[in-house]
């Protein structure tokens, strides 16, 4: 196991898009032990994508477990993920690993269904809300080259705002 | 040496002001740090972090141009600048109500109370001239987290203002 270097803004490669994973074999299991032992040595961190540790395949870790009393299905290692459904939109303050010393309000989808695949290339849907929609988002996003950055919305705006989906 | 001095910048509110003292302050070789810039009133407002090799007087006399031709006060203080420091706060606070004297006296007065520090707040007086109505919104960091800070406030609910304690929980991901 080892821990790997985390990408920083304004780092380049943070805006590329990852591709599907298409090999579920001994190789990316070997990362995966990596990239979920980068993302719970991180302080703080509840989630991370592969993008940001360099790894520009479509693959999330979200774990929300450290947080009391909110809705959660503790560790989610989530492959080609894709959200199928989207409900409601919340207002929330998100940092990133990946931009450190800088934190920020964002509008997400309150509820979501994501498709996905486990570790082993079998197909599954998951139900989040709140806290740990807004986690899946948040990492969803590196995949697509986005960063919380690009959807800050001002301190000002409290309440809705238009939503940027 | 390259040092940070804290500029204020107070003035009737038109448009020009932000560019004509960013203008002046890039030709003069300054670098700007955080700022925060809001019309209060019919005033615009500029605290304004600026990194040069001069010292307050020379800052004042570089800027001297601008700050005639748009009738603003310009006040400057020595600062240390303490950048990539920021405190994550962990609890807001929006109040509203009747505009009245002491609102704002007396929510500070527990917050201070509660060991509270405020980061960021923001108000407005809004409605109309013989019906004001007081908003405010504050950030901080509680100590003890949202639950204290919702008792100890108690008392302001019952004096008739309308008081939210929303805890941020700010993800990193």
């Amino acid at each position: 196991m080892a821990l790997l270097p985390i990408l920083v803004y304004p780092d380049e490669r943070l805006k590329q898009i990852s591709t599907p994973v298409t090999e579920f074999d001994a190789a990316l299991h070997r990362f995966l032990v990596d990239f979920e032992a980068t993302m719970r040595a991180s302080p703080g961190g509840v989630g991370l994508a592969a993008p940001q540790v360099e790894y520009f395949k479509r693959i999330i870790i979200v774990d929300v477990s450290s947080k009391p009393k909110i809705p959660r299905h503790g560790r989610l290692l989530l492959i080609n993920p894709e959200i199928v459904a989207r409900e409601g939109e919340a207002l929330g303050r998100e940092g990133c690993l990946s931009v450190p010393d800088y934190t920020g309000n964002v509008v997400r989808a309150q509820r979501i269904r994501v498709r996905y695949l486990d570790p082993d290339g079998a197909a599954g849907e998951l139900d989040c809300e709140g806290y740990e929609a807004r986690a899946v988002q948040h990492e969803m996003d590196h995949l697509d080259g986005l960063l919380f950055l690009d959807r800050l919305v001002s301190r000002g705006d409290l309440f809705r705002r238009k939503f940027y989906k | 040496m390259k040092r940070w001095h804290m500029l204020t910048v107070v003035g009737r509110d038109r448009p020009g002001i932000v560019a004509a003292l960013a203008d002046a302050l890039y030709r003069a070789g300054a670098n700007l740090g955080e700022a925060s810039m809001t019309r209060l009133g019919g005033n615009f407002t500029i605290m304004l972090m600026v990194e040069s090799d001069f010292d307050a007087g020379a800052l004042a006399r570089l800027l001297a141009p601008a700050t005639q031709h748009l009738g603003l006060q310009l006040h400057v203080d020595a600062i240390e600048g303490q950048l990539h420091d920021h405190v994550e706060p962990n609890v807001r606070i929006a109040v509203h109500g009747a505009d009245r004297p002491g609102i704002v006296a007396q929510i500070t007065a527990i917050l201070a109370e509660q060991g509270f520090n405020i980061l960021d707040l923001n108000s407005d007086v809004a409605g109309s001239a013989d019906k004001p109505i007081y908003v405010m919104v504050l950030d901080g960091y509680a100590q003890a987290g949202a639950a204290a800070l919702e008792r100890a406030l108690a008392p302001m609910r019952a004096s008739g203002i309308e008081l939210r304690i929303t805890p941020i929980d700010t993800l990193v991901g």
